[in-house]
């Protein structure tokens, strides 16, 4: 029997993942990749969390096919913004999008 | 109490002159400005003079006593359900006096400017500053309590200011209407205070029950008044003093009265109405509103008697040596009211014994017509000579016939002369004095004689001494220059025969004013010595004046510098004030309170500059200090706050 | 070990191994396909935790659609053979650091919690997600449903007018500069 805390030491390895590729990646789309790996890790516990500490109740999984159902759309938007970034400048790199800064 | 609401219009007739004039007036009609303000005024007039005969002969004299008649009254503030400040009307003799002088003399110059002022730029201005002056002193005299007369109090003030300043493209009457302000302003402090502390004391605002509170020897309030002292004075005399102070500026009683002869800056109806008739005695009229008061609190009264007697002295004196006209009235005008003060500070409070205080009204009343009978004569000079300076009249008895006659009138009442208004009420209050003390008399008989010189000196110097040889013709004025002064003239004749006593009194009962007529034989003798010394020195050019001066030296030329009051003024204000206070506040004001703004306003800047760098706009960044502040936030609530 | 526990090592160590190489594969495509697997590896472990209906939205959702449309990305802003721009070494340390730290810190949390298991069975049939997704009463989830169903309607019509914008043609960036000099000279 694995307990659930093996199952939250995977699901917080794997965010931190998701995190230092979200610092390191100067690509935009590497980021949103890191990013859906981060969503994904939550989405993991919650599902533990339903399966064994309430088996009764159903609030995990619905979290998680909320949380899947907002990453859709959000991947969506942001490679929406990415494509249309890229058609401005030529390029995805994080620091080319500064027009907001000035 | 019914049948006095017409007093109400008294009021706001004048009240609507300003408003329309005020608004309206220069864009379409400041041609037919002046007769807009002349007819409400004369509807004014009427009313109060209907007022006087309704209060004086039908109705106001019950059971031997003048009533004090509420003829309208409301609450306007509501501060507790005990303190609360009242907006009324308060009909008793003498305010039923006040209005009958005030709105009359303000008639007779709102149709002497007619005149006088015709063809100016600012012709309604000037009018609606009239009608704002007319309603303000109005209802100051029928204030019914104290917080009201306050508020027309300040109301007269900056009219004044506003007309002293009316020609406002000169600097000095620009200074001069600042100095008036600001001088008045400063008395104004002790008035409010003063209010302050009746109204705490007395436990009201109101003057008939503040009076009622505070008289009484038994009442808890006068206990409380009496008992509570600052600097080993009580509390009472404190008040009183301080409410004296108000009236003292506004009256230009000694040292406050430096701003009186500066006024003269403004256009002369002005001077005639305001500055001679009517504002200048509102201290008078609120020693004498409050005077049960000060006359329990002996005091006060005998700050009063020595301010007013003082003053009295001292402008006279400086008025023998002044050159400008309208100053030597000016002067002038402090010595008679003056006179009014102390005429006061000598009065008992019963019967026979109060016969200051009728003296006291009774000269206020008379002098009103006489000294704005004599402003608008030297109106009517200066208009055609273009000058205030005696040095430039003399002779103009045949070009102005009229005028002079009017003002020989005018100078012989003020030098009291019978049968002249002056005399009779001039011999009232030397009466009075007389019964007080000796001192006192021998002071009052000094000034009078002092009157009559240096009034004569203006008289011949203005219309004798020589033959007019000026640049321009002088003549008579316009029909509405005229009729004020022959009306004013006859008024200044015959008001004396007003058996005044009858109708203001102390305790409001009638009395008999008894006149002695070996008693005033020694006052008519000194005024007619004035005279003639006047005489000898100014009808003809001599050179008696120079050596006269010369014989007094420099007591001589103390007195034509007016005694150095207004160096001594500028000397305490830029050499002490300013240096000792002034500076030394706004250098606080500088370093300490805009100081420590700016280093709050620095200091948001150099945070501001020092976390700038962390809004980099580099995404990633953002992230880390997210997950570093959930970071902490896990170490403090799973760990440190457990 | 039973055969249960080795699967979930297995999926585990399939699951870190394929998200690290994702997140540090210098080439994109790369990164994507190990994304794919890393995701399926998650989706193993909704079926290996009973979660079946979750593992098949995550399959259907994230490998069908998001991993597509990030290929697609990749193809469009035709970085597919590039390979990223590598950061400084010293931020990479940093991040490390972080990342241990980060892990550190939540192991220890788990650690110190004490989980208490239910030993309920963990019954999770489709009819019954069904009726509680449009349920309003008590375990209902109607209005989250609605509020997700206009978020994802907001966020198309987002994405859509997002990309319409692009079609209007960059403006010349020379042009812009004349026009700026010409407004400061004005």
């Amino acid at each position: 029997m694995i307990p659930v805390s093996h199952i939250l030491f995977l699901s917080a390895t794997l965010f931190f993942i998701g995190m230092y590729g979200f610092v390191t990646r100067k690509n935009l789309i590497t980021m949103l990749m890191a990013l859906e790996l981060m969503l994904n890790s939550v989405n993991i516990n919650f599902v533990a969390f339903n399966k064994y500490l309430y088996p009764g109740k159903l609030d995990g999984i619905f979290f998680t096919i909320f949380i899947i159902a907002v990453a859709a759309a959000e991947a969506a938007v942001a490679i929406s913004i990415i494509i249309n970034l890229y058609r401005m400048h030529k390029t995805i790199d994080v620091g080319a999008a500064t027009e907001l800064k000035h | 109490m019914g049948g006095y609401e017409h007093t109400f219009w008294i009021l706001f007739l004048p009240a609507i002159s300003f408003v329309l004039l005020g608004l309206l007036g220069r864009k379409y009609f400041n041609k037919s400005a002046g007769l807009i303000g002349v007819f409400l005024l004369l509807l004014t007039t009427a009313l109060s003079l209907y007022n006087a005969y309704q209060y004086f002969f039908v109705n106001g004299l019950v059971d031997g006593v003048y009533l004090k008649i509420d003829a309208f009254k409301f609450t306007w503030l509501t501060f507790s359900p005990g303190v609360s400040i009242d907006m009324g009307i308060l009909l008793d003799p003498i305010s039923v006096m006040m209005l009958v002088v005030v709105s009359s003399v303000s008639l007779m110059v709102h149709i002497f400017s007619l005149g006088y002022m015709k063809g100016e730029e600012r012709f309604a201005t000037y009018y609606s500053f009239l009608g704002l002056f007319t309603f303000a002193m109005l209802g100051l005299v029928v204030s019914s309590n104290l917080f009201q007369m306050y508020m027309f109090w300040e109301l007269v003030g900056i009219s004044s200011y506003l007309l002293i300043g009316f020609y406002f493209q000169r600097p000095s009457a620009v200074a001069a209407s600042k100095k008036a302000f600001i001088v008045t302003r400063f008395a104004d402090l002790g008035f409010l205070i003063g209010i302050l502390m009746l109204a705490f004391y007395g436990g009201s605002l109101d003057f008939n029950t503040i009076i009622q509170h505070l008289s009484a020897h038994q009442s808890s309030e006068y206990l409380a008044a009496t008992t509570a002292s600052f600097l080993g004075v009580t509390a009472l005399t404190w008040g009183l003093t301080l409410v004296f102070m108000g009236g003292a500026g506004k009256s230009a009683m000694f040292p406050l009265h430096v701003w009186l002869p500066d006024a003269m800056e403004g256009p002369t109806p002005v001077s005639a109405l305001i500055h001679a008739a009517t504002m200048v005695v509102a201290g008078v009229y609120l020693v004498a509103r409050l005077f049960p008061l000060y006359a329990l609190n002996g005091a006060s009264l005998e700050i009063v008697l020595n301010v007013g007697l003082f003053t009295a002295l001292f402008a006279a004196i400086i008025a023998c040596t002044q050159t400008d006209i309208k100053r030597v009235l000016a002067y002038s005008t402090m010595s008679q009211i003056g006179f009014m003060m102390f005429a006061l500070g000598v009065s008992g409070t019963q019967g026979e014994q109060g016969l200051g205080y009728t003296a006291s009204m009774f000269h206020l009343f008379t002098h009103a017509f006489f000294k704005s009978l004599l402003f608008l004569g030297a109106g009517a000079v200066i208009h055609f000579v273009h000058s205030n300076e005696m040095k430039d009249m003399g002779g103009l008895r045949k070009w102005m016939p009229l005028t002079h006659v009017v003002f020989l009138v005018a100078c012989l009442a003020i030098a009291g002369i019978p049968p002249f208004a002056g005399f009779f009420s001039k011999e009232e209050i030397l009466l009075a004095s007389y019964n007080k003390s000796l001192w006192v008399y021998t002071i009052a008989l000094i000034t009078s004689g002092l009157t009559a010189f240096y009034m004569f000196r203006l008289y011949f110097s203005i219309f004798w001494r020589k033959e007019y040889n000026g640049h321009s013709h002088p003549q008579e004025g316009s029909m509405s220059m005229k009729i004020p002064l022959i009306i004013l003239a006859i008024c200044s004749a015959l008001v004396g025969f007003i058996p005044f006593g009858k109708f203001v009194s102390v305790d409001s009962q009638p009395q008999e004013t008894h006149f002695h007529l070996m008693f005033s034989i020694l006052p008519v003798i000194l005024g007619v010595v004035g005279i003639l010394i006047a005489l000898l020195m100014y009808k003809k050019e001599n050179d008696r004046p120079q050596s006269m001066a010369k014989a007094f030296g420099s007591f001589y030329r103390a007195a034509k510098n007016k005694f150095y009051m207004d160096e001594l003024y500028l000397f305490v204000t830029k050499n002490i004030i300013f240096k000792w206070v002034g500076r030394p506040s706004a250098w606080f004001d500088r370093k300490v309170v805009d100081g420590s703004m700016n280093e709050i306003a620095n200091l948001t800047l150099e945070t501001s500059k020092a976390i700038k760098g962390m809004q980099s706009g580099k995404i990633q960044r953002y992230a880390m200090y997210f997950f570093g502040g959930i970071a902490f936030l896990i170490i403090l609530f799973v760990y440190i706050l457990k | 070990m039973t055969a249960h526990q080795i699967i979930f090592y297995c999926l585990a160590a399939l699951i870190l191994i394929t998200g690290l190489l994702s997140v540090t594969c210098p080439k994109v495509f790369r990164s994507a396909i190990f994304l794919l697997f890393s995701l399926i590896g998650i989706a193993g472990l909704y079926f290996w935790m009973e979660a079946e209906f979750i593992a098949a939205v995550q399959i259907s959702v994230y490998v069908g659609g998001i991993v597509v449309i990030i290929i697609f990305s990749i193809f469009l802003t035709e970085q597919a053979g590039k390979e990223t721009r590598s950061i400084h070494p010293v931020r990479t340390v940093f991040a490390v650091l972080a990342a241990f730290s980060g892990m550190i810190l939540t192991y220890l949390t788990v650690l110190n919690y004490d989980f208490v298991e239910s030993n309920e069975a963990f019954d999770l049939n489709i009819p019954r997600i069904g009726n509680a997704m449009v349920a309003t009463g008590e375990g209902g989830f109607s209005l989250p449903f609605e509020v997700v169903s206009i978020l994802l309607l907001a966020a198309m019509i987002g994405c859509i007018v997002v990309a319409m914008r692009s079609s209007i043609s960059k403006p010349d960036e020379k042009k812009l500069t004349e026009s700026i000099t010409e407004i400061d000279k004005a």
